[in-house]
């Protein structure tokens, strides 16, 4: 599942989350739509941007964690400064892609949540 | 007040952006302070709320032209309105994030708000710096107005 506010990012990436993977893609706007979308779709791998309306990230990947803790969460955000990107992680989230993001780095993040999903 | 160097942060940023999305890099002019009379104006501007630490605004403004080259950069095939629309406060929004590696995050940044149409930054505040760019072919501006 794709959560980000930016019509344009989500795009981008489900573009480079397609290639090669047989994967179903779902996309939310924010941090309520993800929730929702989230407990009929139960996904398990998030990407999730943290400056959104409605709902932020950090706390939707809070409520996410807490309906399936075992949910793979990469956050893709601008946010760059350290304590961000460990706030994210202290809550659950389990990587952490700076934008502007290129389609290899983005590719490698996703590959290693994948992979770390696949041997569970 | 804005130093020198939290002007540079902000340069910085918009060569980093357009490095990191598209195989040109951009070219920054010499930043200036701008006021009502001479404040530029495009097609299309992203904002930026700044609270916390520092208040006050960031501004991306770029013509219709360079955005639909952007988008076509990020590998989108077919450019809608409501595209161009999102990608300039997605512009706005990225540097305006990235520069919380030297602010801290305590440099609290809004959701994009976008105008479109002939729109110009409206100087709130003492200091307005524009940072003059250009990417391939195309001009735009980031203005920076902080406390």
């Amino acid at each position: 599942m794709i959560v980000d506010d930016s019509l344009a990012i989500r795009r981008k990436i489900e573009r480079c989350a397609a290639v090669g993977r047989d994967v179903t893609l779902f996309t939310a706007v924010n941090g309520r739509d993800a929730i929702e979308l989230f407990k009929t779709e139960m996904p398990d791998l998030v990407t999730m941007d943290l400056t959104m309306p409605e709902l932020g990230g950090v706390e939707c990947i809070k409520v996410l964690t807490n309906l399936n803790p075992g949910v793979h969460i990469l956050v893709i955000s601008a946010l760059s400064d350290k304590a961000t990107a460990l706030t994210a992680i202290k809550n659950g989230a389990e990587g952490f892609l700076k934008k502007p993001f290129t389609d290899k780095s983005l590719d490698i993040a996703l590959t290693e949540l994948l992979d770390t999903e696949f041997h569970k | 007040m804005m130093t020198e160097n939290e002007v540079q942060v902000f340069i910085d940023g918009i060569k980093h952006y357009f490095m990191a999305v598209s195989d040109s890099k951009a070219e920054v002019g010499t930043p200036y302070l701008i006021d009502v009379k001479d404040s530029p104006v495009s097609d299309y501007m992203g904002v930026i709320e700044i609270s916390g630490v520092r208040k006050g605004k960031v501004y991306v403004l770029a013509a219709r032209a360079m955005l639909r080259h952007l988008l076509m950069s990020l590998g989108e095939t077919y450019v809608t309105p409501e595209l161009i629309v999102d990608i300039v406060g997605e512009v706005a929004n990225t540097i305006s994030g990235n520069v919380r590696e030297q602010f801290g995050s305590q440099f609290v940044i809004s959701v994009p708000t976008i105008k479109e149409g002939g729109v110009g930054v409206i100087k709130e505040t003492e200091q307005a710096f524009s940072v003059p760019f250009r990417w391939k072919s195309y001009t735009g501006h980031l203005v920076v107005c902080l406390q």
